[in-house]
């Protein structure tokens, strides 16, 4: 066997932008998405949903929705019970985090508007959605906790009595003598941050088809997932099932960004209802239920303040959070995780070590918040870079120089955090003089002067960043969730020389599969046309986390590295009896067993299948074949692998009507090895909409009631293409050498920074009318008022 | 519930009969009484451009067209547009480009481009993203859609010439 690495393998896809082997059914409208499915005796679940945030249910008549054309059933949360048992959404690694158990359907109230109170079932949908208006509740109105401000005063009702009060979890960090450094400091800049709850707007609704076969007590769920196996445990523990009793099966998924990685009651609820009936029932969310029951993100108010001196250098930083997560703590995640990693990494790109954060995450009648994409990042990043932009303003130094200036030195690593986050290799320093020089920063700004004595008021914006990716055990699995840190890769060859692969890792469109295959190729040596990736069925994938924190390439990607590493060995021994020869003398070179020395072809792959499973009479008897392996795989040496990077925008604001024009957007990104640059980049570009969508558009706007006011497409905005500018994407790639491949995650990074840069950018335009945004998003009206035209 | 009514049509050049409510969409008809499934659902509120089919020609929303609206009419779908590769190029420009991620909204962003590069062929890059603003793709950013439409447009002008 050849010695090289995988980065030095004859004919490597890594690195090379080849197309996704799953692309095409898409283009073709051939997708296999979860509402596509259908079963025989299929029926079609609907729920009645609390008009109210806050609401006792005093009695529910089924009758008429029973008697109704179509109905199979109806159910309410007591018999629901019976069948599905409650979860608590804590864990033990968030110490103090607290939460009321939750039911599939609620038994005494409902605590959010949009919650499912009673399940209708019948042979159509249109028929279940009619029985539903049917369905007569008696509600008694309970005092509404809207405004997390006040979630914590005494006068504010408590939403679960059981728990004594509305806060569910507070953290506090301090490094010693923090106050008298802010007291000595020459300069002391303060802000407050507000970010807009907004939520994943996934274009195809969360999706759920369940079926239950009695006869084999097999319980089989296609469900538009991230993490298959976290679901198949999930299912059996509240259905009382056993993990082998439950299969998930996840198709195409049409968007995830994490919405698609929690655990929802409707969806238990829709298990719970095959069990019960014995047969296949569908959920497919409309997009009022999406709106209000996807989970919402990013609702913080943040005051903070940074230390400087005045030649520049970032001494202290220090800020108080409150997040509102809605009226549970989300399962099995928790809803804690957000406000925990602002508290980790926020200032954490810079050599800054007197630190204090202090949160506090309270609980509220509106949906429950949890991970969506780049969580916490969005706001970590633009909380420390909009604090970095205000103490070069105030020192009157470069928004550049002073980042050059206090930014991790590159030849500095390994180093850790003042909360001990540790950064095995980061590239801030050549990351940022690598979009300076994208960007041409000098001639931009000559060019935003000249502007503006001309009256156009253009801004640049600048965010550096950190991004948790590739998270050991440490993240979830030491807090007792059931999610796999680990991740497996399954291959073998067939009998006709092709390659499959099975993989624990999931596809929701980010080109998954595409990267497991070009490792998978590249370890064994063989073309990508040969190979087969399998995805998304915890009935044949090896036991894994799934796609969520960045994780798929670098976790699974090496998982499947590893295992193809052990395959061309095994296929070696097979054809080194077959030559006669040394293992040690062959090698795989595109689909042929090759002499190393020489390069001289000797026998097809085909061949060697061909013998191993039709004719194993002709290898020796002592000897057997073995052409199926499977490796797994767990950062061991890093908790967490960081990546970096920076983002720029550039913007110009109409002061008269308060818009934003997106003129251009730089990223400089680092995430080790990059396997597929076209992917990658892609990755980076849709995360960067994605986070421009919550620094100008997206919000979830609630009533003082607790009643969503926008849920719906039209009211609720997200980015369109006539918006969005080009982005332009380069990368440094520091490896990690916690896996051979030596790759970090990618896909969060572009969400993470862009709301930082889009902010600074928009207040360095904003500058010379003296004013100031900090409550995202960026509205027309909201900077008219910063402007006080309105 | 109002009494279901006899429509027929034509279904990407099959002649299709079938008795359905008033209520149905176009959308929900063709998915669930065709069975084809390249037409997706999103927003059911006629905004995100996904369920994006051509009704005698011109593109509709299908959530917010009545099935009974389309009786007498030609209906043609992304599979209808697949098979006759009437799109190849479009098609296989979105598979170089990777300007699909998770494919959702993909059928109707094609069947919207492909409005445009029949009419327009010459279109700007800033043309061709006004002209994809109904059509909401929440994982690329859209810069990877409008590369590959622009790339189609170039070599479908070039061929002309």
């Amino acid at each position: 066997m050849s010695g090289l690495t995988i980065h030095d393998r004859p004919n490597s896809y890594i690195g090379r932008s080849v197309s996704r082997p799953n692309i095409r059914r898409l283009v073709e409208g051939k997708g296999r998405f979860t509402d596509d499915m259908s079963l025989p005796r299929m029926l079609f679940a609907a729920f009645l949903r609390s008009p109210y945030a806050h609401a006792e249910i005093v009695t529910i008549d089924t009758s008429a929705a029973e008697a109704a054309p179509g109905v199979v059933r109806v159910v309410t949360g007591k018999e629901m019970a019976d069948v599905c048992s409650p979860w608590v959404g804590v864990l033990t690694h968030l110490e103090g985090l607290k939460s009321q158990p939750q039911y599939a359907l609620p038994i005494e109230k409902a605590t959010w508007q949009g919650e499912a109170v009673v399940a209708v079932v019948a042979e159509t949908r249109a028929q279940a959605e009619d029985a539903v208006e049917l369905v007569e509740v008696e509600w008694n109105e309970l005092p509404v906790v809207a405004d997390m401000e006040m979630a914590l005063d005494e006068a504010t009702h408590v939403i679960h009595s059981d728990l004594g009060d509305n806060l569910a979890w507070q953290r506090e960090f301090a490094t010693d003598g923090i106050d008298a450094v802010f007291e000595a400091a020459d300069q002391v800049v303060e802000e407050t941050f507000h970010f807009g709850r907004h939520t994943g707007v996934t274009l195809e609704a969360r999706s759920i088809l369940s079926d239950y076969d009695s006869s084999e007590e097999q319980l089989t769920v296609y469900l538009a997932t991230q993490t298959p196996h976290m679901m198949q445990t999930l299912f059996a523990k509240h259905m009382g099932l056993e993990d082998h009793r439950v299969r998930v099966i996840s198709g195409d998924v049409g968007g995830a960004f994490g919405i698609k990685v929690h655990s929802y009651a409707d969806e238990y609820a829709t298990v719970a209802l095959s069990i019960m009936l014995k047969r296949p029932v569908k959920f497919i969310a409309d997009r009022l239920e999406s709106f209000t029951n996807d989970i919402h993100a990013r609702d913080h108010r943040i005051t903070a303040r940074m230390a400087v001196s005045q030649d520049g250098e970032i001494q202290a930083i220090d800020y108080d959070d409150v997040t509102g997560v809605g009226p549970y703590s989300v399962y099995p995640r928790t809803s804690g995780i957000e406000a925990n990693q602002v508290v980790n990494m926020t200032g954490a790109q810079y050599a800054c070590p007197n630190y204090r954060a202090r949160t506090n995450v309270v609980f509220q009648n509106k949906t429950p918040m949890c991970q969506y994409r780049a969580v916490g990042h969005p706001i970590l990043t633009a909380l420390t870079e909009g604090l970095v932009d205000k103490a070069a303003d105030a020192i009157g130094m470069d928004p550049v120089d002073i980042r050059r200036k206090n930014l991790l030195p590159d030849d500095g690593y390994p180093c850790k955090s003042p909360t001990g986050m540790l950064f095995e290799q980061l590239s801030h320093q050549e990351s940022l003089e690598k979009i300076v020089q994208m960007m041409d920063y000098e001639t931009l700004r000559k060019e935003q002067a000249v502007l503006r004595d001309q009256g156009v008021y253009r801004g640049i914006g600048i965010a550096t960043f950190i991004e948790v990716t590739n998270p050991s055990a440490m993240f979830y699995g030491i807090g007792g969730a059931p999610i796999s840190a680990q991740d497996g890769a399954t291959i073998r060859l067939d009998a006709k020389g092709n390659i499959i692969v099975q993989t624990g890792v999931t596809e929701q469109g980010q080109g998954t599969e595409a990267v497991i295959a070009q490792v998978a190729a590249t370890a064994l040596g063989v073309t990508m046309d040969k190979i087969k990736v399998l995805t998304g069925d915890t009935d044949i994938t090896p036991y894994g986390g799934g796609t969520w924190a960045s994780r798929a390439a670098g976790v699974g990607g090496e998982a499947a590295a590893q295992a193809g590493h052990a395959l061309r060995q095994r296929i070696l021994e097979v054809a080194a009896i077959m030559l006669q020869a040394d293992a040690a003398t062959l090698d795989i070179q595109e689909n042929v067993i090759v002499d190393v020395a020489d390069g001289r072809e000797r026998i097809s792959l085909a061949e060697v299948g061909r013998v191993a499973y039709y004719r194993p009479d002709t290898l020796p008897k002592d000897f057997q074949s073995e052409l199926m392996v499977t490796r797994h795989y767990v950062p061991k040496d890093y908790p967490f692998a960081f990546t970096n990077g920076v983002q720029a925008s550039y913007l110009e604001v109409d002061p008269a009507t308060g818009i934003v024009t997106l003129l251009n957007h730089w990223v400089v990104e680092d995430c080790g090895t990059v396997i597929n640059p076209q992917l990658v980049d892609e990755q980076i570009r849709g995360g960067v909409v994605q986070g421009i969508g919550g620094a100008l558009y997206e919000e979830c706007l609630y009533s003082p009631e607790g009643q969503l006011l926008n849920g719906n497409m039209a009211d609720y905005l997200v980015p369109m293409a006539g918006e969005m500018p080009d982005i332009q994407v380069a990368h440094v790639e520091s490896r990690t050498a916690d896996s051979e491949l030596g790759a970090k995650g990618a896909g969060e990074a572009g969400t993470a920074g862009a709301p930082g840069a889009i902010m600074n950018a928009i207040n360095d335009a904003l500058k010379p009318l003296n004013a100031r945004v900090t409550r995202q998003p960026f509205t027309p009206e909201r900077i008219l008022q910063a402007l006080k035209t309105v | 519930m109002d009494k279901a009514v006899q429509i027929s049509m034509s279904v990407n050049s099959e002649a299709v009969n079938r008795t359905v409510e008033p209520r149905q969409s176009l959308a929900d008809f063709i998915r669930n009484e065709l069975e084809l499934t390249g037409t997706h659902v999103g927003c059911e509120h006629g905004v995100c451009g996904a369920c994006t089919v051509r009704l005698d020609g011109q593109i509709v929303r299908g959530c917010l067209t009545l099935a009974v609206q389309a009786d007498g009419c030609t209906v043609e779908t992304i599979e209808g547009l697949t098979e006759s590769g009437e799109i190849a190029d479009l098609q296989n420009a979105f598979v170089t480009r990777n300007a699909a991620q998770c494919g959702f909204c993909t059928p109707g962003m094609l069947l919207t481009a492909a409005e445009l590069l029949v009419a327009d062929p010459g279109a700007s890059r800033e043309e061709i993203r006004k002209h994809i603003s109904g059509n909401y793709c929440r994982c690329t950013g859209y810069q990877a859609v409008v590369d590959a439409i622009e790339s189609t447009a170039r070599s479908r002008l070039g061929e002309a010439s």
